[in-house]
């Protein structure tokens, strides 16, 4: 049976099950996101796609479509929120984008564009991480990880090997690779691997790819996230993941 | 009618590149229309060792010594606005690479175990000014008023920021002018 909600004014069709976040995609609303990916179950994390629901504040990707819900979204007050949310997040890594093989092609620095960040605001954390080059195809770069978990659901759901996880509590909670030795080297992982490529940073990189597309023709040089988002919402292609 | 008083400018590169001010130089002739609106005070384009009251401050460059603190410090003293521009002033940048890397061992890899430098020794002149452990953003040393992001924000950029900037319009980013690397 198909029932409505309203997203910032418009008429939202849902059919049951569907989230907030799934009727958006489906009907050309954008809604900012990191750690969501239609191909995988919600995880509730980066906190971006919070709407007002009916007047309290909730994640867009984990809170199931009920009929008349009245959803605010693109407003002054969330954005700001969401800018700051980015914020938190480029202080606790190390995002130096003019030295990062991902940028231009980073979801995390697409939707500070998109928000329009102009500093990260905050104290830097400039937390010591690991650089793991021992794969022969990728490198993990633990400085640019937002734990999205993207990569863990992507082995584990997609690739069912359980390559990636994650460890320790509060601010110290980091990604780890399981193998008695803690290296990707040391793991099944493969460069044909979804968890590979759906990293929306720039932690999981393919080597020798780097810095291959020219200044201009990189995914969010033309165009920004919400359009590419919207798009690769109707039609996920994996070979190019960085780009959902 | 009184000719209206020029902006007065001041400009410095901290833990910088100079990429920020090539890339000012960058507007070409339209430095020429520039210097109609402005005129200069301590920046590295003129001889003035110490920047007096000022209109605009533009700094480049994180603060990586303690004579990158004082040249700021000076530089927030004397100028009613304050830009950060550029990444290295925003965040630290590449420089700030070195942040997890322990001070004296970056010093002894330099100075010390280099091949062909037998005999040398850590610079200890007090005429140089200390390295401090890490490489800091300017605004978590000072009060800053605006951000120009970029490595380096493109010339276009920064002639769009500068003009509303003089003009007294709060200076707008748009999506763009905006990019970090």
């Amino acid at each position: 049976m198909n029932t409505t909600i309203t997203i910032d004014g418009k008429t939202v069709p849902f059919t049951d099950g569907q989230t907030i976040m799934d009727a958006a995609l489906a009907s050309g609303i954008y809604i900012p996101h990191l750690c969501h990916n239609p191909d995988f179950e919600p995880h509730g994390s980066c906190k971006l796609c919070v709407v007002s629901v009916n007047g309290r504040n909730m994640t867009s990707c984990t809170m199931p479509a009920s009929e008349g819900m009245v959803v605010a979204s693109d407003t002054h007050e969330l954005n700001e929120d969401r800018k700051v949310l980015v914020q938190m997040l480029f202080v606790e890594g190390n995002h130096i984008c003019p030295a990062c093989e991902a940028s231009g092609n980073c979801q995390l620095q697409a939707s500070a564009y998109y928000l329009n960040m102009l500093s990260p605001h905050f104290t830097h954390f400039y937390a010591p991480r690991e650089v793991d080059a021992s794969h022969p195809d990728i490198f993990l770069d633990l400085n640019r990880c937002i734990l999205c978990e993207l990569c863990v659901r992507a082995s584990r759901e997609i690739d069912g090997k359980n390559v990636f996880g994650i460890s320790g509590r509060g601010i110290h909670t980091h990604l780890v690779v399981n193998a008695a030795s803690g290296r990707l080297g040391d793991t099944d992982f493969a460069v044909t691997d979804r968890a590979a490529h759906v990293c929306p940073t720039g932690a999981i990189l393919i080597k020798r790819q780097g810095y291959r597309i020219p200044i201009g023709k990189r995914t969010f040089d033309q165009r920004n996230i919400s359009e590419v988002q919207m798009e690769s919402s109707q039609h996920v292609e994996p070979d190019d993941e960085r780009k959902t | 009618m009184n000719e209206k008083r020029k902006m007065r400018v001041a400009t410095c590169s901290l833990a910088g590149c100079f990429g920020c001010h090539m890339s000012l130089l960058d507007i070409d002739e339209k430095l020429f229309d520039l210097l109609e609106m402005i005129e200069f005070d301590r920046t590295p384009f003129t001889d003035i060792k110490h920047c007096g009251p000022c209109d605009i401050g533009i700094v480049e460059g994180g603060v990586s010594n303690a004579e990158n603190a004082r040249v700021l410090k000076e530089f927030r003293d004397n100028c009613r606005i304050l830009v950060a521009i550029g990444a290295c002033a925003i965040d630290g940048n590449v420089p700030a690479l070195r942040n997890n890397i322990d001070l004296w061992d970056c010093f002894q890899e330099v100075y010390l175990y280099e091949g062909g430098l037998e005999g040398n020794q850590i610079p200890n002149d007090p005429e140089l000014p200390l390295p401090f452990d890490k490489v800091y953003p300017i605004y978590e040393v000072v009060k800053v008023d605006y951000f120009l992001p970029g490595c380096p924000p493109s010339a276009d950029t920064i002639w769009k920021f500068l003009n509303d900037l003089i003009a007294g319009r709060e200076p707008k980013v748009s999506y763009e002018m905006l990019r970090y690397d």
